[in-house]
């Protein structure tokens, strides 16, 4: 892919023709696509993509792989997002070269260093075990073909790996692999052929980051959860002040619900305290003279000089609207970087109750929320295997009634939106999940039973940024 | 047969390579047809002179400039190398890194020392007639393996000249295979692991390769003869507690006794299956005759030296070399009579030599022609000596390369080109 440079809207891909075929629904990405895109088809397919990426990740962790839960809402969310799926469906071709280009475009954003690539490669290979899963038999013989692979007979100098420890049948210099272990090897390969493609891509990066229009998209790509950041203000104005204590302990999500807490008791929040909560509220549909209005009658409360307040927070709340100094429009704070970033010490109640709360302390708060003690043990349990994002996920079950929140959470906003969807009676929530007329308590024990037991990869976004990713490669 | 004398090498050499080294086949083997430019003239040779001098990097233009060289240095031995990318006599005029080892045959090495832990006759650099078996067995495993499960073609077997054997596969596409493939077909060969400390050396899975049913079959063959009558395993306490070693304590006592009652080792032999079938012996719950199958693969199975084999580079001793120590030339084997192989009947230089100067005192009574070169000598000498059925084995794998290469070529091309070589 090459990148003209200029300040016109339009990206033009050097190549050919735009007619390119896709005969399978699935593919190796061995060939970059060679068309125009503009800027926003760009952008949007990557975000899709990360999008699925992370759902691939998530449902790899709350569901052992392979199993039908994981399989069925890993389906659900290729076919939300749009991207190429079963082999025989009529109408493939624009999910398919949406698959295509969007691979490619992430190989930018995820080249950049070790554990952005072991990530993409990590998720990019269960998506294809997944595809190759649920390729009907006599497909996979179609596929594998024109891929240019033989399984009947390999010859054995190509089967390096299988013959030596006599793992197949070797006659006349030809081995003699069974289908299964096919998929194996194709998928090492393709692990193989990946990895050395990011870091030819990490090569030629430089000339793709000078061009001002892909530079902060791709790192915003690889730095935050995903696209969806709540930072337009699509619900601006809808939410009334008044609603907003109801609120905090309907849809609000515990850190949240915590903070409005801490600063109706307290009539002040510290720094950290103000900006999480504050971007939140910008989040959920706040004007900016409603966050000024309700800022200042908290503070007022608390025996603030009104002046004062003018003087010293107001302007920090048009700044974070972006009405001042170089006037970025903060977004706000994903999970990610509320559980990474900035912990709170003594006196402060940002953060994310289930990663930075002391057990006991997360327990009695969980209680004085009026969840059951089943929930509570179940959530303390993810919380023991650090999988915070997913804890979070149970008290929204817990606090909604349902058996599956129907999401894969990663944002404070993305909480309260599903929250009051769900409220506001939205048919859509429950066809998403395969429950059947009446909950059942087992599919949820399942799933924390799933959940906890699912050692592989540990919880998405947390482990990703922290330690060594490892853990993300034992198959 | 003239008893060897060590101190005669260098004379008895001077003969050899002047009137008895097959040049002329040893030419055509490794000009594989003159189909690759150079492929002779960057072949590596190692000579081993008088005194133990070591040179490397030898080679030669063509067959008149190798036989010149040879009977120039009278090299005690001589090892074939690889084919490198450039003339390896002149790799000090290479650019650093630039001089590599591109090809070369696919060698495999069995040695009897490495079987010292199972046979009970001769140790260390010592054979005999009753442990030779191991080497017919080896022969017979490996060369069905290469010939059947990985296809080559153009196998040569060669005594090493004492005590053990070489291979030599020498395909084309064998030639080019990466030291990792190499190293692949060594391990698939390989079922005996372990060195000293290892007690147990075999262990089968519950699933059997055909590779491993095949071998275990072959010994069969051999294993009453070899193993319970030659090596006589299970003679004295001595001997078979080595193998109870290899099965469960909880039917040692039991068989120790039932051995006492016996008389030979055939006979301990059938009580050992019973103990071990059924009762001790399951792999993961079912009775088979695993642990019956293991030992005599840790008796009888080939043991190969994987450092020859994976290394392109590796120099490994030639056929038709002498080996210095037992005089004997290393000579191909027939495989069509493996089992008739005797290491002991192999003749040695100066038995030949010996062999040579008979037929000449005779030559010279009827044809009196001094004159006549010493190439048409030569081609009637070896035939008159012992040497000449073993190169009548020689010209047979040759005839096969040749025909193969020939069909290869007409595959190729529409042209069909005559490989030349000299005579």
């Amino acid at each position: 892919m090459q990148f003209s440079g200029g300040k016109r809207k339009k990206l033009r891909l050097t190549g050919d023709q735009r007619t390119v075929s896709y005969p399978h629904s699935l593919q190796f990405y061995l060939e970059p696509p060679s068309e125009s895109i503009s800027l926003i088809e760009f952008e949007s397919l990557a975000i899709d993509r990360v999008k699925l990426l992370k759902t691939v990740e998530n449902l790899g962790v709350s569901y052992v792989k392979g199993t039908e839960p994981y399989r069925s809402k890993l389906e659900n969310e290729i076919r939300k997002l749009k991207f190429s799926f079963r082999e025989n469906l009529e109408d493939e071709y624009e999910p398919r070269r949406k698959d295509h280009i969007s691979h490619f475009i992430l190989r930018l954003a995820y080249c950049q260093s070790e554990d952005l690539r072991r990530w993409f490669i990590q998720q990019e290979m269960d998506l294809l075990r997944f595809r190759f899963s649920i390729l009907p038999k006599d497909k996979i013989q179609n596929f594998l073909k024109d891929s240019h692979l033989h399984f009947e007979a390999i010859p054995f100098a190509d089967a390096l790996d299988l013959f030596r420890g006599r793992k197949v049948y070797l006659e006349g210099g030809f081995a003699y692999v069974p289908l299964r272990d096919i998929v194996a090897i194709v998928l090492n390969e393709f692990r193989a052929k990946l990895s050395k493609a990011l870091a030819l891509t990490a090569r030629s990066l430089p000339a793709v980051q000078s061009d001002e229009r892909l530079q902060p998209l791709l790192n915003h790509l690889s730095h935050s959860y995903t696209g969806q950041d709540y930072s337009t203000q699509k619900n601006a104005g809808k939410i009334s002040l008044d609603q907003i204590d109801s609120l905090s302990t309907k849809s609000f999500p515990p850190c949240m619900r915590q903070l409005h807490k801490a600063l109706r008791d307290n009539h002040h929040l510290r720094h950290g305290g103000r900006m999480q909560y504050g971007l939140f509220l910008k989040g959920i549909g706040l004007t900016l003279e409603q966050a000024l209005q309700f800022w200042k009658q908290e503070f007022i409360r608390g025996k603030m000089d009104p002046d004062k307040f003018d003087k010293g927070y107001s302007y920090n709340i048009r700044h974070s609207f972006g009405k001042e100094g170089k006037r970025t429009d903060y977004t706000p704070f994903s999970c990610l970087k509320i559980i990474l970033t900035n912990p709170p010490s003594q006196g402060d109640y940002h953060g994310c109750p289930f990663r930075h709360s002391d057990p006991e302390l997360l327990k009695q708060k969980l209680q004085s929320y009026k969840i059951s003690p089943g929930g509570i043990h179940q959530i303390l349990d993810l919380v023991k295997g650090s999988h915070y994002q997913v804890a979070c996920q149970k008290y929204f079950e817990m606090i909604h009634n349902v058996d599956d929140c129907g999401f894969s959470l990663s944002h404070p906003n993305q909480f309260f939106f599903e929250s009051q969807r769900i409220l506001s009676g939205n048919k859509d929530i429950r066809k998403e999940s395969i429950q059947p007329e009446t909950p059942q308590p087992k599919p949820s024990v399942q799933k924390a039973k799933d959940a906890s037991s699912a050692l592989a990869c540990l919880n998405s976004s947390l482990e990703m940024d922290m330690e060594g990713l490892e853990d993300y490669f034992s198959e | 047969m003239e008893t060897f004398d060590p101190a005669e090498l260098p004379e008895l050499l001077k003969l050899y390579y002047r009137r008895l080294f097959p040049y002329a086949q040893y030419y055509r083997w490794l000009n594989y047809g003159g189909v690759i430019k150079n492929y002779f003239q960057h072949r590596e040779f190692s000579f081993t002179l008088k005194d133990d001098i070591y040179i490397r990097y030898q080679s030669f233009n063509n067959q008149s400039d190798l036989e010149k060289e040879m009977q120039k240095m009278n090299p005690y031995k001589i090892d074939i190398g690889a084919v490198y990318s450039h003339r390896p006599n002149q790799h000090n005029t290479v650019k650093l890194g630039a001089f590599q080892a591109q090809e070369k045959e696919l060698v495999f090495d069995i040695d009897m020392t490495d079987y010292d832990d199972v046979r009970r006759c001769c140790s260390s650099a010592d054979i005999c007639s009753k442990c030779w078996t191991l080497m017919t067995m080896a022969i017979r495993i490996i060369d069905r393996a290469l010939k059947e499960d990985f296809g080559f073609k153009h196998r040569l077997w060669v005594y090493s000249g004492r005590r053990g054997i070489h291979c030599w596969v020498c395909d084309e596409s064998v030639r080019k295979l990466s030291s990792a493939v190499r190293s692949g077909i060594v391990e698939y060969l390989s079922l005996v692991k372990g060195g000293q400390d290892v007690k147990k050396k075999v262990h089968l899975s519950e699933k059997i390769h055909p590779f491993v049913s095949k071998s275990i079959n072959i010994i069969k063959k051999y294993f009453e003869e070899y193993a319970l009558v030659d090596q006589d395993i299970l003679e004295n306490k001595e001997s078979w507690d080595k193998i109870l070693a290899l099965v469960p304590e909880t039917i040692h006592e039991k068989l120790q006794q039932n051995f006492q009652k016996c008389h030979s080792s055939l006979q301990r032999w059938e009580y050992l299956k019973q103990g071990i079938n059924c009762q001790d012996n399951t792999k993961n719950d079912k009775c088979g005759p695993w642990l019956e199958w293991e030992i005599m693969l840790q008796y009888c199975f080939p043991r190969l030296d994987i450092n020859v084999s994976k290394g392109i580079n590796h120099l490994l001793k030639s056929p038709f070399s002498v080996h210095p120590k037992t005089g004997r030339i290393s000579v191909p084997i027939d495989l069509q009579k493996v089992d008739q192989f005797d290491p002991f009947t192999v003749p040695t230089i100066s038995s030949i030599c010996h062999e040579l100067d008979a037929i000449s005192i005779n030559d010279e009574g009827r044809e009196g022609n001094e004159a006549e070169s010493d190439i048409k000598h030569r081609t009637r000498d070896y035939k008159k000596t012992s040497l000449a059925p073993y190169i009548k084995v020689f010209e047979q794998f040759l005839e096969k390369l040749d025909k193969s290469r020939k069909g290869e070529l007409l595959k190729k091309s529409d042209l069909v080109t005559t490989p030349v070589w000299e005579q």
